[in-house]
């Protein structure tokens, strides 16, 4: 079920723009994988088993994409997802992505199931030791394209989706791909936020409640 | 790497480096995977806005890029500069510039840091350039370093940033990889037939 033609992975390194650089430069990664849809140019009812036959493949994609950035796991800050189907497939063929693309990602930054409740006390000892888990929701676009289409991936604070600072989007094209019976799965990943993020709202050093929300 | 790019003589606001892998082609699967790399670096143009006669500052940013952005290339790829087999290189000018901008960075000086960044490199590096506005992007040629008559490493691969270049920059690309296309059968010069001496064949 699972046949990948291709990966591509980008690093993007960006010093500044236009504005003061920072200490150090903002890191941004994207893979891409190019895959076979096996449910292409018919309607398939029960399309669940490839899900769980993605698993794997996304865990293998957030490593790839971790070594491509070339930074530890600690300093991932932000996160995103999306999924580009040809056009012989279905808009929900790309809804496939949503599970092992998402979870892939917040289990290689340290995310747990059991790791405390849900809405624990600011400051207390449980939220504490709910830091750094990856807890927010992974953002995600998804759409039925050309080959060569760009997708406009989201990403959002992997511990606060309302973290202001850390809303951004890469632009993500795969020159050649989705064939119409193909499907391609990304996931982005960064350092930080915006390069001269300045229009407020909640602060990454401000996260409170450990929700995943704020 | 902040350090190096401070130190440096272009302005560079973004570097990117691509890494296309290719597994699988027409349902056969290539083993082992064809690589190209390809990295890209978003310049301030100097010469931006007016007309100088002079283009060194661009002479001289060629020459550190093409050492920066084929060494970017070889690590990305996680290959020895030997393993390197074909390349090529690129640039696209906003529109602030002008085309002979990209000759200025792509001509006088940008091959012989490359050529060190892969070893060897006997051949021309080909090249090709453009006007463009954000997010344009442009196929960089691809040819065997050592012998221009490979005809299985004939090949380009796409070069864009999407959010470059600004009226006042100038996107740099230059491309690496450690194979050719991933199922040539189509005869002529072959890699393993070159002598390496006078860059053709």
């Amino acid at each position: 079920m699972i046949e990948i033609r291709r990966t591509v992975t980008w690093r993007e390194e960006i010093h500044h723009e236009f504005g003061p650089p920072p200490v150090r430069p903002l890191i941004r990664g994207a893979i891409a994988a190019v895959l076979a849809n096996p449910f292409a140019g018919r309607y398939e009812p029960d399309i669940l088993p490839m899900m769980a036959a993605l698993n794997a493949v996304g865990l293998d994609m957030a490593k790839r994409l971790l070594a491509a950035m070339d930074v530890p796991a600690d300093r991932i800050e932000s996160y995103g997802k999306g999924a580009i189907v040809g056009g012989a497939g279905e808009l929900e063929h790309g809804a496939l992505w949503h599970v092992p693309g998402g979870y892939a990602m917040r289990e290689l930054l340290g995310w747990k199931e059991d790791s405390g409740p849900q809405d624990p006390a600011p400051g207390s000892a449980a939220a504490t030791a709910r830091r750094g888990n990856a807890l927010a929701i992974v953002p995600s676009t998804k759409k039925v394209g050309a080959p060569g289409a760009t997708l406009d991936v989201p990403l959002t604070h992997i511990n606060a989706s309302y973290v202001r600072g850390h809303f951004d989007a890469m632009s993500i094209s795969v020159a050649g791909a989705p064939a119409s019976g193909e499907l391609v799965f990304i996931l982005v990943m960064a350092t930080g936020g915006r390069v001269h993020q300045r229009v407020g709202g909640l602060a990454a050093d401000a996260i409170s409640k450990w929700d995943g929300l704020r | 790497m902040a350090d190096n790019a401070a130190a440096s003589r272009a302005k560079i606001r973004k570097l990117i480096v691509q890494v296309d892998e290719t597994r699988i082609e027409m349902g056969k699967t290539i083993t082992p995977p064809t690589r190209r790399a390809v990295a890209m670096a978003v310049i301030a143009n100097p010469y931006a806005g007016r007309y100088s006669e002079n283009l060194d500052q661009l002479i001289a940013i060629g020459e550190e890029l093409g050492a920066l952005l084929g060494e970017r290339c070889v690590a990305a790829l996680g290959i020895t500069p030997a393993q390197a087999q074909s390349y090529g290189k690129a640039a696209i000018v906003g529109e602030g510039g002008e085309l002979e901008h990209a000759a200025a960075i792509l001509h006088p000086k940008l091959g012989a840091p490359l050529r060190k960044a892969v070893e060897k490199g006997a051949a021309l590096v080909p090249s090709a350039k453009k006007m463009g506005a954000i997010g344009a992007a442009i196929d960089v040629p691809l040819g065997h370093k050592d012998g221009a008559y490979v005809r299985s490493h004939f090949d380009a691969i796409e070069a864009r940033v999407h959010d470059a270049p600004r009226a006042g920059e100038i996107v740099v690309a230059v491309a690496v990889t450690d194979s050719g296309r991933p199922l040539a059968r189509i005869g002529g010069l072959q890699a393993n037939e070159v002598k390496g001496e006078d860059g053709l064949r």
